[in-house]
């Protein structure tokens, strides 16, 4: 079985699956894992946002 | 009185003493068995869901899995980074899946997502450890 995920949505999905592990295994209680995953997370997709708009810049 | 105490301690030190052994190990060798057993079961189905995801979604883009090599060292560290999935690896070197495909960029990400789901699990099971020894809860 293969897939075809736009750039965008692999680095989402990989953002979600190493922000879940990051949170769990990086804080001591539920609430700051749930904080630090988020947290994490945002981090992902604001980097590949960031990223791909410096990218667009360099290529104009 | 003092002497079941001292049983009791005794007993819970070796409990926790191969609990160090085994939780890294299970942990390993299927992600997030290490708390499973432990009876962490969100934190280790999360993290069995999250390592199962990356891994299978690395296939499903036609990733490589890297076989053990010596030969150029990101090939090395890619064949270390897969190692970490444990039993997925094996799995997957034994049904042969993984060949790659140079050809598609996203197959590119599928290796990407392969070594990192191993690395993850590699976390995952120093974590279980940590909560072995009662330096995490």
């Amino acid at each position: 079985m293969t897939f075809e995920l736009s750039h965008f949505t692999a680095a989402v999905v990989f953002s979600l699956c190493a922000s879940t592990v990051f949170g769990i295994t990086q804080r001591n209680n539920t609430r700051d894992m749930l904080r630090y995953g988020a947290y994490c997370f945002a981090l992902f997709v604001g980097g590949v946002i960031v990223a791909s708009w410096a990218m667009w810049l360099l290529k104009h | 009185m003092a002497n079941v105490q001292n049983t009791a301690v005794k007993t819970a030190a070796a409990t926790s003493n191969s609990m160090a052994v085994i939780a890294p190990l299970a942990g390993w060798l299927l992600p997030g068995l290490g708390h499973l057993i432990q009876r962490r079961w969100i934190r280790g189905l999360l993290l069995m869901l999250a390592v199962f995801i990356m891994f299978f979604a690395g296939l499903g883009m036609q990733g490589k899995v890297y076989g053990f090599n010596t030969g150029d060292l990101l090939d090395i560290l890619g064949f270390v980074g897969d190692i970490g999935s444990g039993l997925l690896y094996f799995i997957a070197r034994a049904m042969d899946w993984g060949a790659g495909n140079i050809q598609r960029a996203v197959a590119d990400y599928g290796t990407k997502y392969i070594v990192v789901a191993g690395l993850l699990n590699i976390i995952s099971a120093v974590d279980a450890y940590h909560i072995a020894i009662g330096k995490k809860q």
